[in-house]
């Protein structure tokens, strides 16, 4: 929190929302995040719209927690922006973090407290009043199923239901958006049933973001999906499409010196290449070529290049296609369940 | 305000329903005890608490910091400060709110000491002047030792870390005093002005004295505020 909110009250303007898209609820611009040499997620890119439920998908260590901890305000991002009903996340972190409802991936809670005793503590710390506390506290433990355990030590509880607690602390306060991290991690099927369904009731009226490692999960509960792989978006789509769209396809990542606007067309004209995207990086162009699995276009592709007096610089079948990261999520549900 | 005191709340009910916070009350009234009869057995005993401030504040040196080491390493430890610094709340209240759950114990702590004053009104006829004082003293130099507490336990996640570098700095600062009568010139006005021994005896002898005060005022501000600092930066690591 670089920037206090009152000493600028009076800058306080009108949220300005730059994209044409109105009712987009978060956007997500070149976002970086890098914890030490390497970075955890790059320039990735997104927008939420209001209502939505979205699923970010991808395997461990893919990215996912930290895109949630920095849409939640709980840490700046390297480089690139990211604002929240308009409200940039670390300008005006205040203005985001009373938006959000968030449920951390290992269930942080006070396990010394009782259930409503936390409740009323993290009601308090949203900016709620006594009225409306006890109020919502009866709310939420009716819809979290929490009725018998009301005045239970969370730390007695099962995962199960400290999971119940946590969903509870994150829609206590009636946020706009509910930032749910790896929700059904850990917990037993008929939780798990329990939970998605749960989420999808939450996601009639709020914005929703959650993350998962499970595609099936996040095809069954999300209407669109984003699948994050090594810090890169690398497919954003509705769950149908994203099967249709992943059936059959393989990738080849080429660098290719010689000018963009002519290269382009040449790999498109390619027989058998399906899509081809232009990845300027620092000094060189790559591009990636998507064609039909069972095709082998390297030859090809290779004379077209020399052919045309270009230098192949390097060429690679891509390391991960989007098939095989769909493949190493649904393998993941095995070792869960 | 609500949200400090709604930290604060929750600290204080973890101290009182918690064995640790007992366990230093415990040791610090069996050990506070000791040094306020010390000299009951000379053959002219004074009536005063100067030896129960003087043991007290040595007391203090680790206490102090077991009391607060809890307080924000746990949350980094356990991970809850996740949800506490996505919640709509300040640094600074979380600081402050902290700060004040362990104020109260310490109120709670020195309100157990009224029984060495009970025992020396009955037996005896003190002079209250430096009862008064000597408390005001010993309430100072106890938030001035939590503050320091409250640092540590802000650095790490690790509370034992936490306590045992809150301690070292204590010492540091209970010593520097001591350094003062030691040297000569100019370094013994500085030694002496910077440790907290010096500004607590004038108290003790019953002189409340205002540069003490603004002394330990601003060593209290100090901590607190490279406490939020430190808290802030940790959003950055
Ligand atoms: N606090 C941290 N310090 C250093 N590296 C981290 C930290 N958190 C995550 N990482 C690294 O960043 C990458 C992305 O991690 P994360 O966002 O947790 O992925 P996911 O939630 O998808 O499993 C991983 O390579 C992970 O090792
Ligand atoms: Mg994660």
């Amino acid at each position: 929190m670089a920037v206090e909110p009152e000493n600028q009250a009076d800058l306080e303007l009108e949220p300005v929302t730059e994209s044409a898209d109105v009712d987009a609820m978060i956007e997500v611009r070149d976002l970086t995040h890098y914890y030490g040499p390497m970075p955890a997620v790059e320039n990735v890119n997104f927008t939420v719209r209001r209502g939505e439920i979205l699923g970010f998908l991808g395997p461990n260590g893919a990215g996912k927690t930290t895109t949630m901890r920095i849409l939640t305000g709980f840490m700046p991002p390297t480089r690139g922006t990211v604002t929240l009903d308009g409200y940039d996340v670390v300008e005006k972190s205040l203005e985001v973090r009373k938006r959000v409802g968030y449920l951390p991936e290992s269930v942080p809670l006070h396990t010394e407290m009782t259930v409503t005793s936390y409740l009323k503590y993290m009601g308090t710390l949203r900016g709620m009043g006594g009225r409306r506390i006890r109020h919502r506290i009866d709310d939420v433990i009716d819809v979290c199923r929490l009725e018998d355990y009301s005045r239970t030590i969370i730390g007695k509880l099962s995962k199960g239901f400290r999971q119940r607690v946590g969903i509870a602390q994150a829609i206590l306060h009636e946020p706009e958006v509910l930032v749910l991290d790896e929700p059904t991690i850990g917990i037993d099927p008929i939780q798990v049933v329990e939970t998605r369904s749960l989420i999808q009731d939450l996601g009639q009226e709020q914005t929703v973001v959650l993350s998962s490692h499970i595609l099936p999960e996040v095809s069954m509960i999300c209407e669109r999906v984003l699948i994050i792989h090594e810090g890169h978006i690398v497919a954003a789509d509705t769950p149908n499409n994203l099967a249709q769209h992943l059936r059959g396809v393989a990738q080849l990542e080429v660098e290719i010196g010689g000018p963009p606007a002519e290269v382009l067309p040449v790999l498109r004209s390619v027989n058998g290449a399906t899509e081809v995207t232009h990845h300027p990086r620092p000094g060189v162009n790559a591009y990636r070529i998507k064609f039909r699995e069972g095709l082998d276009l390297r030859d090809e592709i290779s004379r077209t290049v020399v052919s045309n007096g270009w230098s192949l610089l390097s060429m690679q079948m891509s390391s991960m296609s989007l098939e095989e990261i769909f493949l190493r999520v649904t393998t993941a549900e095995d070792d869960v369940e | 305000m609500r949200t400090i005191r709604a930290v604060a709340f929750k600290e204080i009910q973890i101290y009182f329903s918690s064995p640790v916070a007992y366990i230093v009350a415990l040791i610090f009234m069996a050990l506070s005890g000791f040094f306020f009869v010390r000299d009951l057995g000379n053959p002219f005993p004074e009536a005063s608490l100067s030896n129960f401030f003087q043991g007290a504040t040595f007391l203090l040196i680790p206490l102090a910091p077991a009391l607060t080491m809890r307080l924000l390493a746990e949350e980094q430890k356990l991970g809850t400060i996740e949800l506490l610094l996505t919640s709509p709340v300040r640094d600074w209240e979380v600081i402050l709110g902290k700060y004040l759950a362990s104020f109260v114990f310490l109120l709670f702590l020195l309100a157990l000491t009224s029984y060495y004053v009970i025992l020396l009104v009955a037996f005896a006829t003190p002079d209250p002047g430096p009862i008064y004082s000597g408390y005001i003293g010993l309430i100072l130099y106890g938030m001035a030792a939590l503050a320091v507490g409250i640092l540590t336990s802000t650095l790490t996640s690790n509370q034992i870390i936490a306590a045992v570098v809150g301690t070292g700095i204590l010492v540091v600062l209970y010593a520097t005093s001591f350094i003062g009568d030691v040297v000569t010139g100019v370094w013994a006005t500085i030694f002496n002005q910077l440790g907290f021994t010096s500004h607590f005896n004038d108290f003790d002898r019953g002189i409340i004295d205002s540069t003490h005060i603004v002394y330990f005022v601003t060593v209290i501000a100090l901590f607190l505020f490279l406490s939020i600092r430190a808290l802030e930066s940790r959003r950055w690591r």
